[in-house]
């Protein structure tokens, strides 16, 4: 379902990614592991169409389409999300409201009326409940204040709300301590699908134990070095990259 | 993004920006003892408003245009303005609406006001001021019959002579300012409000103030009198044809509360602000004045300021009964070549008085906003006390953005809190925001309004959610 060529992202004329190429296919679960500063958030960026990282040369198809062209607001609307590895505070913003408008937004773009309000909360109650975010986070301001393991099953919440088709994880594991690890990591595993793809952003093997990857790709400045399934990421546990 | 929208929005943008095709009917240009008194001729006026009238002018003489204010303006011309404009043979307020003009009506309707009242807003009573004279006030004899009193400021004149001058100019004195002593020799229409003692007002009150004609300046004046133990809730809301021209609205509102009686004041202020390129829209220099007289009175107002080419503007409150407290609410929102210099002055005079500032400017385009303010804690004053809060948002970087807090002390038992912030929209919440599914101005307004959402949720709530559109409707074609 997603295809990467080939490509070659620079920012701030940096160039972060070099001739990378990889295919997800329906239904896959890809790990990305690799050094601090390798471009794992760059590709997470990038396919997310993030202004100013600028795609040198290179292809991107999503379901047969061109991803590259359009904006971000279109490729999650065409149900890609990603899971920001630092998400992002609105102030003044009540989380239940920006929830619901997300929903709606992408509601609307089915052709589908607003979600009742009745409704919107009931599944909401039901999806807190499965990652144990008490009713009260959502009257306060998006991410505002959120601890830093509050701000991601916030993103995992929104990503069970949007019903994505591709789901990019930048780091969701990190700030999660161990209960809250496996409470998340099985909201996640409830989304596993045929249809569903998966890039985990990681660096630790712990979450991999839980949601297992198809395979394991290893970064290094800016391309994919090593391709290998699940015992990859063991490997990499105990002998590290070096 | 949304670049093929973006010109749609631009022409869209301002929706109110129609001319009325009437036949009106003009006093002659220019600024002299003439001009008012056919202005006083024509309102049928007592001799002592006259004699108001024209002791104001015999002031104004000696005073000049203020340069105080932030702004840059082309000169003003007062010799080459209309001053008093009326729909053609609209001799007295037609008795009902079956007598109004249809194409007033219409104009209204357009406006999203209607008049007819099977189909008015329930809960709330209009006055229609078009150009310089109340075309029609709605509920009025429902109204009546609990004692109070709205009707244009004209017809008070008339009717309710002894409440008019007992407290014309008794809060902003005739000759305060340039534009105020201006207003108060040519002043046309606005509205008048009396609740009697002890009543708590059903209806929001509100009048709609159009300008229509060209050339034409408007000169509102609205008192608003709640009496011992009595509330009401008054909204006004303006707007005006677009032209390349700059009209001049220079309002006089003033507000008196007496022992235990509450005012709110809202204002939607959406007048024409000019196109992209700063050519024509509303001059707004306007004086807003509320005196709590009475003990344990309180003034509340709240602004949403997001039209007018210039807006110099300070809804003040004037603490004089012991326990009273006035409170200031204001979103203004610049865009383009819009400048706004807005804010407030509170005046502790009374023992244990409270006042509470919250402002929030959004600036974008090359605009330029302003928040002035003064609190001053007289002797008397003993432990007064005032919270501010200034917040400013800023929308892309060629904008500015000034906070001018004032503060005046002499009373040393008093209390004075600041807080002010300045932010950006950073591109990292857009992004954010996008990635969710919104597009740029969903992205935008959503950030927006959650910045001014404190001050938005004070409106009375028949006009909230109107008020949350506009927010967005201004900003709209400024997102990168
Ligand atoms: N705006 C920028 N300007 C300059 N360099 C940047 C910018 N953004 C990212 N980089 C650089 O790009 C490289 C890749 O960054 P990226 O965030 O993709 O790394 P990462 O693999 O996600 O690392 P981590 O594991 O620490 O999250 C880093 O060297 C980083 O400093
Ligand atoms: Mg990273």
């Amino acid at each position: 379902m997603l295809e990467i060529k080939n490509l070659n992202v620079t920012v701030e004329e940096k160039q972060i990614l070099k001739n990378l190429n990889l295919n997800i296919g329906k239904g896959e679960v890809h790990a990305i592991m690799g050094p601090n500063g390798s471009g794992k958030s760059t590709i997470a960026h990038t396919l997310a169409g993030k202004p100013n990282y600028n795609v040198e040369s290179g292809e991107v198809n999503l379901n047969g389409e061109d991803l590259l062209s359009k904006d971000p607001y279109e490729r999650s609307l065409n149900g890609l999300f990603l899971a920001f590895q630092y998400p992002i505070e609105l102030p003044g913003v009540t989380n239940a409201s920006y929830l619901k408008q997300i929903v709606n937004a992408h509601r609307k773009s089915r052709k589908e009326t607003p979600i009742d309000a009745g409704e919107f909360l009931k599944i909401l109650k039901e999806k807190s409940k499965l990652l144990d975010i008490p009713m009260d986070m959502h009257s306060r301001f998006v991410n505002t204040g959120f601890s830093g393991g509050e701000k991601k099953k916030n993103e995992v919440l929104q990503m069970d709300l949007l019903d994505p088709s591709l789901i990019i994880m930048d780091e969701t594991d990190s700030g999660l301590d161990v209960d809250a690890l496996k409470t998340t990591a099985d909201a996640i595993n409830k989304l596993r699908n045929d249809e569903r793809s998966f890039i985990i952003i990681t660096h630790y093997l712990r979450l991999l134990e839980y949601i297992e990857p198809d395979y394991v790709h290893v970064f290094q400045n800016g391309s994919v070095i090593e391709t290998g399934d699940k015992t990859l990421a063991s490997r990499i546990d105990q002998e590290g990259y070096s | 993004m949304n670049k093929v929208n973006k010109d749609n929005f631009t022409q869209e943008k301002y929706k109110y920006g129609f001319v009325t095709e009437i036949e009106s009917e003009k006093i002659p240009k220019g600024l002299n003892e003439d001009v008012i008194k056919l202005i006083s001729k024509k309102k049928n006026e007592p001799e002592w408003m006259l004699e108001w009238r024209l002791s104001a002018f015999k002031r104004l003489e000696n005073m000049s245009v203020p340069k105080w204010a932030k702004a840059e303006i082309d000169e003003i011309d007062f010799q080459d303005l209309y001053y008093y404009s009326s729909p053609k043979d609209f001799k007295e307020k037609p008795k009902s609406l079956d007598e109004v003009d249809p194409k007033l009506l219409e104009t209204y309707e357009k406006l999203g006001i209607p008049l007819k009242e099977q189909k008015v807003l329930a809960g709330v009573a209009v006055d229609a001021v078009f150009d310089s004279v109340s075309v029609a006030t709605t509920f009025k004899e429902k109204l009546n019959e609990i004692g109070v009193i709205f009707c244009p400021i004209s017809e008070a004149i008339q009717k309710h002579p002894e409440l008019v001058k007992k407290y014309i100019g008794s809060v902003i004195p005739v000759t305060d300012h340039f534009y105020a002593t201006l207003n108060s020799a040519v002043f046309s229409d606005g509205s008048f409000v009396y609740i009697p003692k002890g009543v708590k007002c059903p209806m929001e009150l509100s009048t709609y103030f159009r300008i229509n004609a060209s050339e034409t300046g408007q000169f509102e004046r609205t008192l608003i009198i709640a009496d011992e133990g009595s509330y009401v809730s008054y909204l006004e809301g303006c707007t005006a044809p677009m032209r390349d021209e700059n009209q001049l609205h220079a309002a006089n509102v003033e507000l008196v509360a007496l022992d235990d009686a509450e005012i709110k004041y809202s204002t939607v202020q959406n007048w024409y602000p000019g196109d992209e390129n700063g050519k024509g829209g509303i001059y707004n220099f306007v004086t807003k004045r509320g005196l709590c007289k009475g003990k344990n009175s309180k003034i509340s107002w709240t602004q949403i300021e997001t039209g007018s080419a210039i807006t110099w503007k300070y809804p003040s409150c004037i603490l004089r009964g012991d326990n009273s407290t006035g409170e200031f609410y204001s979103v203004a929102i610049t865009n383009n070549y819009q400048q706004a210099d807005t804010g407030t002055k509170m005046i502790h005079l009374g023992k244990n008085t409270k006042s509470r500032i919250i402002s929030k400017g959004i600036s974008a385009g090359k605009s330029s906003n302003t928040y002035r303010g003064l609190v001053s804690f007289h002797k008397k004053a003993k432990n007064a006390k005032n919270f501010t809060q200034c917040d400013s948002l800023l929308v892309g970087s060629e904008c500015k953005a000034n906070t001018i807090p004032l503060t005046e002390n002499s009373s040393n038992s008093s209390s004075i809190e600041h807080e002010a912030t300045t932010s950006k929209i950073s591109d990292e919440q857009l992004f954010y925001c996008m990635q969710r599914g919104l597009d740029a101005e969903e992205a935008q307004s959503l950030i927006v309004n959650g910045f001014c959402k404190e001050v938005l949720q004070k409106l009375p709530m028949e006009f909230a959610v109107e008020a949350q559109k506009l927010v967005s409707i201004s900003l709209e074609g400024s997102v990168g």
